[in-house]
């Protein structure tokens, strides 16, 4: 990629040494990696590395769809994860390209922004010898005098930034510039471009997203640590020790649907206590979070992301005592909020180990927030106007002390299997109604409670990559609508000096040449030049 | 959440006459193209006022340039062409009102689905080439090119990806759809005549240099069909990148991060960095010309690729199309 025309501005001759060669070799590296050419097979490599990142599913955004994947295609999956194509924007390869593009980046602005700035300063570009040979030109002889000539090529040349200067013979010559800003736009856009890259990196060490359900019934959540969490991805830099503390409670929930089944709305009434509140011991700030509008804290902002229902189930033990519990179950069909789950048992105060595992009690099935009637429970709709559970309840040892993780949505198969759990009963619920099991306890399905997924997002660079990302399209929008170009003028007398072309008649008073030149390859100058050349010469005379 | 089913029903109506009258104005471009003499060199660099060189950075308006030299009667390739583009104003008129009807039956903005996305960026595409050829008459030949992908999308839109009026679900019911989504409306509508204008320059330019597909040899000359390609993508490309910062402003809000590679925005993000190709190779020596074109028509195509498998067969947060 190091191009050869570069290698040759090394020293061609003199004495070799290693030292030198190394020099070399690392200077031509470096400009080799800072030229526009490798800016733009890196680019090219970026693209092409993202690819991949748009047919198959990411971990990061749905790991989900990556376990769907794997099962439909369990030979092709583990091949595709080994060259990490399910994290792609986290594997060492992407990593590579990005830094490469950020090196080449810093290397090529360093200088650009250099040049710039000396050029702030220096007067415009002196008039060209011979303006005939520039893309754009034109001449004729005038009647008026140089000096009005440039007079008026000042005046028509209002808002460049414009030199006049003198050459030998009474020749006055006008240089004139436009676009500047072009430059500095796109200066900016490349720094900000850096920035903006700076930015992601930095929330991505040390920014924090966190999922946790909350029951909408005046429950509280706590940012004390990971444990508060259902899931937790911490930044690089993240160990969960030192989240900022707040607090939160959910008092209700409510949405509205169509009649299709589609949510129209839907909304979380909480009260909050941000670290101060806590500190004071203030009360709690209701406000309303809602979807496109979370609640922004401090630091962290809290995002209302999901919602489902929780059945709420009794159980009275033969001896009387009783258990009450509301587990999220989890919506199994987005129109309808039909849900499944497991409500789980732990008989109170029975010390005998072997005793307590005979009667553990579960609760499974489906849940129907508006149920179809029917012996089989189907839901018709997603609000909570007939609620109906469809209950398998089992009863023995659940396994909850196995030292096996469970699903909190549903029962340890395993237990099923080995016969230490069976089913003892199943029947459809309406609240309000109860089971009785052989041996006396009772289960009773009480109501049902909603529950939100709430997100709590931590991020502190975020503002800047905004600010950044705003000062990219402003750099981008002037270097891509302004256009650097160059316009001179040359004036001389005519008269007495017999000139190059000189039909010289009295009212022929000066020989005016135009020239121009756009620095970039910006259409459109064409125009421009053609408009200044009609202003500045004189109609009839439009031969050279 | 009124939704007027008759007036969607009427905006319906309107967007087939609109696709209708496409169909004839392309027609009559494509006589217009027909009847065309073959590369007319004789114009080439003619109108050009004696004192001022046409060089290198002028336009060369090439082929029929400014018009006929001798200010020849009207040709009939010329009254076909300029029927055409009566109808193709006439097409825009009533494509514009579709949209209205639309928008006012659903009382939202009228990109809410795939189907209203895909007219709407139709729209802009006419749009921006009634907008050159205002500038520059002399295009015109180009009708039927620019008007064949128009009338393909529109046709898929109407069939494939036919949604009825209906209000949007509630994560896309921000006042970010409605900025978002015009901006990546605006831009790819440019772009999608970006992408024409480089695909008539590689065979164009495939032609100056082998001679073969000689039909070619009427289209504008290569310099020109390259600076408004180049032009087109300059003004898309910022408005572009808008709507990826908006899009990114609204994640932020709705999904509580502003950039997840979620399948649309890693599309997104690479139709970005492809322009950004393009725009580099540019002014990069060596890569002027059929290299930077390839690109642009590349850079089209993610974008089409987005649109349509990303919305349709990937599946991700986006996936919003409302396609049953
Ligand atoms: C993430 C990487 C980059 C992106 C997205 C990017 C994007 C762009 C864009 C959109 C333009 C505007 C083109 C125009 O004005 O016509 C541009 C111009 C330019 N870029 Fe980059 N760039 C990147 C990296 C680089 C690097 C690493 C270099 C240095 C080698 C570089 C050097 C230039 C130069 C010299 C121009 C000016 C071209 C001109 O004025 O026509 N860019 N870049």
């Amino acid at each position: 990629m190091t191009q050869t025309l570069e290698k040759r501005s090394d020293p061609p001759s003199g004495p070799r040494s290693p030292g030198r060669d190394l020099l070399a070799l690392a200077r031509n590296t470096w400009r080799g990696l800072t030229s526009m050419r490798t800016a733009l097979i890196l680019l090219f490599l970026l693209a092409l590395a993202a690819l991949p990142g748009a047919f198959l599913p990411q971990r990061a955004p749905s790991p989900q769809a990556v376990r769907d994947f794997f099962t439909e295609h369990p030979t092709l999956a583990p091949l595709l994860d080994g060259v990490g194509l399910f994290d792609i924007f986290a594997t060492p390869w992407f990593s590579a390209i990005y830094l490469l593009l950020f090196v080449s980046l810093v290397g090529c602005l360093v200088p650009r922004t250099w040049e710039q700035i000396r050029g702030l300063r220096a007067p415009t570009v002196a008039v060209p010898r011979n303006l005939s040979r520039l893309p754009h030109h034109a001449s004729g002889a005038d009647d008026r005098t140089p000096d009005e000539v440039v007079e008026a090529a000042r005046t028509r040349l209002r808002g460049w930034q414009v030199d006049v200067r003198e050459e030998p013979g009474g020749t006055r010559t006008v240089s004139a510039e436009k676009g500047a800003l072009r430059e500095v736009g796109n200066v900016v856009f490349h720094m900000s471009l850096l920035a903006l890259l700076v930015g992601i990196a930095v929330g991505k060490l040390f920014g924090y997203e966190g999922n946790v359900i909350v029951m909408a019934d005046g429950s509280e959540f706590c940012n004390s640590g990971i444990l508060a969490y259902d899931t937790f991805r911490p930044g690089v830099r993240v160990d969960g020790t030192e989240l900022a503390p707040f607090c939160l409670d959910v008092d209700r929930f409510t949405a509205q649907y169509r009649p299709d089944g589609a949510a129209d709305s839907f909304a979380a009434d909480v009260r909050y206590s941000d670290s101060d509140a806590l500190a004071d011991g203030t009360p709690p700030v209701p406000t309303t979070i809602a979807v496109n509008d979370p609640l922004r804290l401090d630091g962290e902002r809290v995002y209302l992301l999901g919602h489902g229902y929780a059945p709420q189930f009794t159980v009275t033990f033969p001896g009387g005592e009783q258990r009450t519990l509301a587990t999220q179950w989890e919506p199994v069909d987005q129109r309808t909020f039909l849900s499944q789950g497991a409500t789980k048992f732990d008989r109170p105060g029975v010390t005998d180990e072997v005793e307590r595992r005979r009667t553990q009690v579960a609760i499974t099935g489906l849940f129907a927030p508006t149920s179809s009637g029917g012996s089989i429970v189907t839901s018709t709709y997603p609000a909570l106007t007939n609620p109906e559970v469809a209950a398998d309840v089992y009863q023995g040892d659940l396994g909850l002390d196995s030292g096996r993780g469970q699903s909190i949505f549903a029962i340890d198969q395993t237990m099923v299997d080995q016969g230490r759990l069976t089913r003892i009963a199943r029947e459809n619920l309406v609240p309000g109604q109860t089971i009785a099991l052989p041996d006396g306890t009772q289960v009773r399905f009480d109501s049902v409670k909603e529950w939100v997924n709430l997100q709590v997002s931590h991020d502190p660079a975020q503002d800047a990559v905004l600010v950044a990302a705003v000062a990219l399209l402003v750099g981008i929008t002037l270097s891509l609508t302004i256009k650097r170009r160059r316009f001179w003028v040359r004036v001389r007398p005519l008269g007495d000096d017999p000139g190059p072309a000189s039909p010289s008649t009295t009212d022929r008073r000066s020989l005016v040449e135009i020239g121009g030149l756009a620095r970039t390859d910006q259409a459109g100058y064409g125009e421009e030049f053609e408009r200044l050349r009609d202003d500045l010469l004189r109609p009839p005379n439009g031969g050279s | 959440m009124g939704v007027d089913a008759p007036l969607g029903d009427f905006g319906d109506v309107l967007y087939y006459s609109a696709l209708a009258v496409y169909i004839l104005a392309m027609v009559l471009h494509a006589v217009e193209h027909g009847l065309l003499r073959r590369a007319e060199p004789a114009a080439v660099e003619a109108p050009v006022p004696a004192a001022v060189g046409a060089g290198s950075d002028t336009i060369p308006t090439t082929g029929a340039g400014s018009g006929p030299p001798a200010r020849a009667p009207r040709s009939s390739s010329e009254r076909f062409g300029r029927m055409g583009v009566s109808l193709t104003v006439l097409g825009f008129a009533l494509h514009a009102a579709m949209l209205i009807v639309r928008g006012v039956a659903a009382g939202r903005a009228p990109w809410g689905n795939m189907y209203e996305f895909t007219a709407a960026v139709c729209l802009v595409g006419v749009g921006a080439w009634l907008v050159v050829l205002y500038r520059r008459p002399e295009l015109r030949r180009l009708g039927v090119f620019v008007l064949l992908p128009v009338i393909l999308l529109m046709f898929l839109g109407g069939t494939v990806l036919y949604t009825q009026t209906a209000p949007v679900v509630p994560a896309l019911r921000s006042y970010w759809l409605a900025i978002h989504v015009t901006a990546a409306v605006i831009s790819s509508g440019i772009l999608l005549f970006a992408g024409v204008a480089s695909v008539l320059y590689l065979l164009r330019s495939a032609y100056d240099s082998s001679g073969r597909m000689a039909w070619t040899a009427k289209l504008p000359a290569a310099a020109v069909l390259d600076r408004v390609a180049y032009r087109a993508t300059a003004v898309a490309f910022p408005i572009w990148t808008f709507a990826v910062i908006t899009g990114a402003i609204w994640a932020e809000a709705a999904w509580g991060r502003y950039w997840g590679w979620d399948p649309k925005e890693t599309t997104a993000f690479i139709a970005w960095v492809v322009y950004a190709c393009y725009l580099h190779a540019r002014s990069t020596a060596g890569w002027r010309g059929r290299r930077a074109a390839t690109i642009n028509v590349v850079g089209f195509a993610v974008m089409v690729f987005n649109l349509f498998f990303v919305n349709l067969v990937v599946t991700g947060l986006h996936s919003y199309a409302g396609v049953g």
